[in-house]
């Protein structure tokens, strides 16, 4: 063995990947921060193979790209490969860490498809072909996802430059001391930066329904006496039950679903390009907007993140106020979200307005707080950004200890036995435990498929180490479990939100260095929790300056999505729009 | 038994009607109590936080009472008390804000040199996202959180484009809406200001303490008897008070001896009065005039 190689071992050998694997990782990136393993782009579905049966990493979390064009920083020096795609593995079964795993690619090369190995890379490599221009090779399906079939070029790329674009980073030069206030209507946005792709001509384009799984649904064999034809049909866009502006392209024979398709991006609006344009705390209140009835989540959630990346200690009243804060906002989420998939099954508003109802008075309190409802922009860097007003904390410990319990004791008194609801959900939208971690499916989903994997046990972030609480686990995996383990984690959250009022200490609420000014160090970092609705993770990466090189959002309702379609196969038209409530999507997040 | 579960459900509801029902009978419903009356049907709810009963609110008729920390487009501030603009034209609002929504055009003197004095300041309300970023990074306390969310207008140009003049309130209305923040602010305000003060006179006394040193070096005789310490802070002090004093008469009585004080009084009362315009003719605009 020559000394060169010897050195190439050393990073393989951390990855524990077997000696004819030894060659796979050719570098490691951002040692500093979170450390990456290059694996060379031809060996890379060997090492995601490895990583997966022999190690455990059944979990492909987060698969997003970073276009490298112009970067200034000094960690990647004299490396030439454009774009780099980058892999977030975890393990269910032991929790803990990930492994990131990057494949640097050149601009027009193709990198395989991760979906042999882990189907859930799906969605996510579709929004990196349709956002990158990366290509895939041997992946079912690859489509433009949140963009439509005549959008040019691919937005995420650094030299790509949106309608309305003023300069490549906050804050714009016209803005101080000279003024120039241009007015937005005089900006045509169609004038310039919007092109067509060659050969294009919208007039008389018309949408092909030749997409993959639906055009090669099979036949229906169950009846073959009954002479029927399947159909295309499109559930929404525009219709309540998709809660929001979604669409399911599903081919059906009669009621039965052959195959389904979810369509959507129709709220894009390059939440990322537009981080990538902000300065690290500008992002902080685009987050709320991401899944819009979980803001207080979703601050934590990248706080954490950045935190995480530029080593900002939180101080501990602060620590309590955001674990107080985001159990209020999963017991909204987890109420609303009961209270839609019994809309979704056809009983209207009653259980919805029923479960929402404390909701008012927990928006009301995150309103005393923070000053918005639902747009709490509440966190910061190292905090918190305003402790609480009086009275806030004995109104909190009445919900807590008295309202919520009773209400989702009565909403259980409402529910939980009622026969018609039984009659819908139990074994309806049914899906393997095994098949959902594959198709990277995380949160309620999962644990009421049997396993018990939550963030805040498998790897606490926070203080979540110092609470009392249980995860609960449900073992059949359809509607009926959907709906019962969020009124069961609902429980948990009123539990550990006792705790936390009992317990939360006088202090400071914000650590130093956080504001406008951050210059986050060089590097790359993964930040995850756990959402209402999953697992919702930014990642990250950093040029040592005050805007993000890459901003990432994996969000949960987007990636659940992979498991739509497997879950409506063989069930009627009524329940594929139950299934989809028990998902649990909200279309700010998943188009982002 | 088959059935149980959907009685139980049953059960809840009725339960929930009965509540319901009672509860709108009695001469104060729960949802009216600790509320404002305005007449005429309108009112100010405050929902306690164990209310029951029917927690909908008959918008526009009743209305929520905001919470001090309530944010929705940002004001700013003309200090009655100095009866000046507290805005400086430092840009830090500008430069913070996450959708770069504020212009600012900094004022320049006859000569052309920049002065610490904004000549316009727009805001487009219908791109702000009501983070209030401006506020918490603004060192001079001169942008704040309004709480006025009725701003529907038929043309969002140039309407919800504010300009400096429709984003100005005085000192006084922001005191009414965040009246515990105002008091900190204030009490905050006054001890740097008496401390500013404070520093200045030391200074200056030190400086008179050096020239009557030096006179008495040049007289070489009996020395004055020198102040202590204690003895110039109470004198301070009192020159404070005399001050505060002074300028509070000149708020209070409103008579106006100085020719740029009335100037500046008078446009403070402009600016209340096109603001009360302002509002009645959105108003008219969405065709509500005749209440």
């Amino acid at each position: 063995m020559t000394e060169a190689t010897a050195v190439m071992d050393a990073p393989a050998g951390e990855l524990g990947l077997a000696p004819e694997l030894a060659d796979a990782v050719v570098d490691t990136w951002a040692e500093d921060t979170e450390k990456a393993y290059v694996v060379a782009p031809d060996r890379i579905l060997e090492v995601l193979t490895h990583l997966r049966d022999g190690q455990g990493y059944d979990f492909l979390s987060n698969l997003t790209c970073v276009d490298y064009e112009g970067y200034g920083g000094k960690l990647r020096a004299g490396i030439d490969a454009r774009l780099e795609v980058v892999y977030n593995l975890y393990s269910t079964r032991r929790g803990g860490g990930s492994i990131a795993l990057h494949v640097r690619v050149p601009e027009d090369d193709t990198v395989p498809s991760a979906t042999s190995v882990y189907p859930g890379a799906n969605l996510q490599e579709r929004e990196v072909y349709d956002l990158f221009g990366v290509k895939f090779d041997g992946h079912p399906n690859l489509r433009r996802i949140l963009l439509w079939d005549g959008f040019h070029g691919h937005p995420m790329r650094k030299d790509w430059h949106e309608a309305y674009y003023e300069e490549d980073a906050k804050p714009f030069r016209s803005r101080h001391p000279k003024g120039e206030y241009e007015f937005h209507e005089d900006k045509v946005p169609w004038a310039k930066n919007t092109t067509y792709p060659a050969g294009w001509d919208p007039d008389s384009w018309q949408e092909a329904v030749a997409y993959v799984p639906v055009s090669q649904a099979p036949q229906h064999e169950n009846e073959p006496h009954l002479d029927t034809e399947s159909i295309v049909v499109n559930l929404g866009p525009h219709h309540p039950s998709t809660h929001g502006v979604f669409r399911m392209l599903t081919r059906v024979e009669g009621e039965t679903i052959l195959a389904l398709e979810p369509e959507m991006g129709y709220l894009h609006r390059n939440h990322e390009k537009i981080g990538e344009r902000n300065t690290w705390l500008m992002n902080m209140p685009f987050t709320d907007r991401l899944d819009y009835l979980n803001s207080m989540s979703n601050n934590w959630a990248y706080a954490l993140a950045v935190e995480k990346l530029a080593d900002i200690e939180v101080p501990e009243r602060a620590e309590y106020l955001r674990v107080i804060m985001a159990e209020f906002s999963r017991i909204v989420n987890h109420a609303w979200s009961i209270g839609f998939i019994l809309n979704d099954l056809g009983a209207l508003q009653t259980p919805a307005l029923y479960a929402i109802e404390e909701r008012e008075m927990i928006l009301d309190l995150f309103e005393a707080v923070s000053g918005a409802r639902m747009m709490c922009n509440y966190m910061r860097f190292g905090g918190v950004v305003r402790d609480l007003p009086e009275g806030w904390h004995e109104q909190a410990a009445y919900l807590a200890n008295e309202r919520l319990p009773r209400a989702l004791d009565e909403l259980d008194r409402l529910l939980t036995e009622n026969e018609i609801l039984m009659a819908r959900g139990r074994g309806v939208g049914y899906l393997s435990v095994e098949d959902l971690i594959s198709l990277s499916v995380s949160g309620p989903m999962i644990r009421a498929g049997g396993l018990a994997y939550d963030i805040r046990k498998a790897e606490p972030y926070g203080i979540y180490d110092r609470f009392d609480f249980d995860i609960p686990t449900l073992p059949n995996s359809d509607i009926y479990d959907r709906y019962y383990i969020r009124l069961l984690e609902a429980r948990e959250s009123v539990r550990i939100l006792q705790q936390a009022l009992r317990d939360i200490p006088e202090g400071e609420i914000l650590g130093g260095r956080g504001g406008y000014t951050l210059r986050a160090p060089e590097g790359q970092v993964y930040g995850r929790l756990e959402a209402p609705k999953g697992e919702l993770g930014f990642y990250l990466a950093s040029d040592g300056k005050t805007q993000p090189w890459r901003y990432h959002v994996r969000s949960p309702s987007y990636i659940n999505l992979n498991a739509l379609g497997p879950m409506s196969v063989g069930y009627k038209v009524a329940d594929a729009i139950v299934i989809l409530g028990a998902i649990d999507i909200v279309l700010g997040e998943v188009d982002r | 038994m088959f059935g149980t579960g959907l009685l139980k459900g049953l059960g809840v509801t009725l339960k929930h009607a009965l509540e319901t029902f009672e509860d709108d009978r009695e001469s104060v419903p729960d949802r009216y109590k600790g509320s404002l009356d305005l007449g005429n049907n309108r009112k100010v709810i405050q929902q306690p936080i164990d209310q029951e009963g029917l927690l909908t609110i008959q918008y526009p008729e009743e209305k929520r009472l905001l919470p001090e920390r309530f944010r929705y487009i940002p004001m700013l501030i003309w200090d009655s008390e100095k009866q000046e603009d507290r805005c400086t034209a430092c840009g830090i609002c500008a430069k913070v804000c996450p959708p770069q929504c504020i212009w600012i055009v900094r004022d320049s003197d006859e000569n052309g040199k920049p002065v610490t004095r904004c000549s316009e300041f727009y805001i487009d309300a219908a791109v702000c996202m009501s983070c209030s970023f401006c506020v918490e990074f603004c060192p001079f306390d001169a942008i704040k959180m309004n709480h006025d969310y009725e701003l529907a207008v038929y043309d969002r140009y140039p309407q919800l484009v504010y300009d400096m003049e429709e984003l100005t309130v005085p000192l006084e209305y922001y005191a009414a809406l965040w009246p515990t923040q105002y008091e900190e602010e204030q009490a905050r305000r006054k001890e740097e200001e008496e401390q500013k003060r404070k520093q200045e006179e030391e200074k200056a006394a030190r400086a008179a303490a050096r020239q009557a040193a030096a006179a008495q070096k040049a007289e070489a005789g009996a020395g004055a008897p020198k102040r202590s310490a204690a003895e110039l802070q109470a004198l301070a002090k009192e020159r404070a008070a005399q001050r505060q004093a002074q300028a509070q008469g000149q708020t209070a009585d409103g008579g106006g001896d100085d020719d740029a004080a009335a100037a500046k009084r008078a446009r403070m009362e402009d600016l209340k009065r096109r603001a009360q315009e302002r509002a009645r003719q959105r108003k008219l605009e969405s065709g509500n005039g005749s209440s």
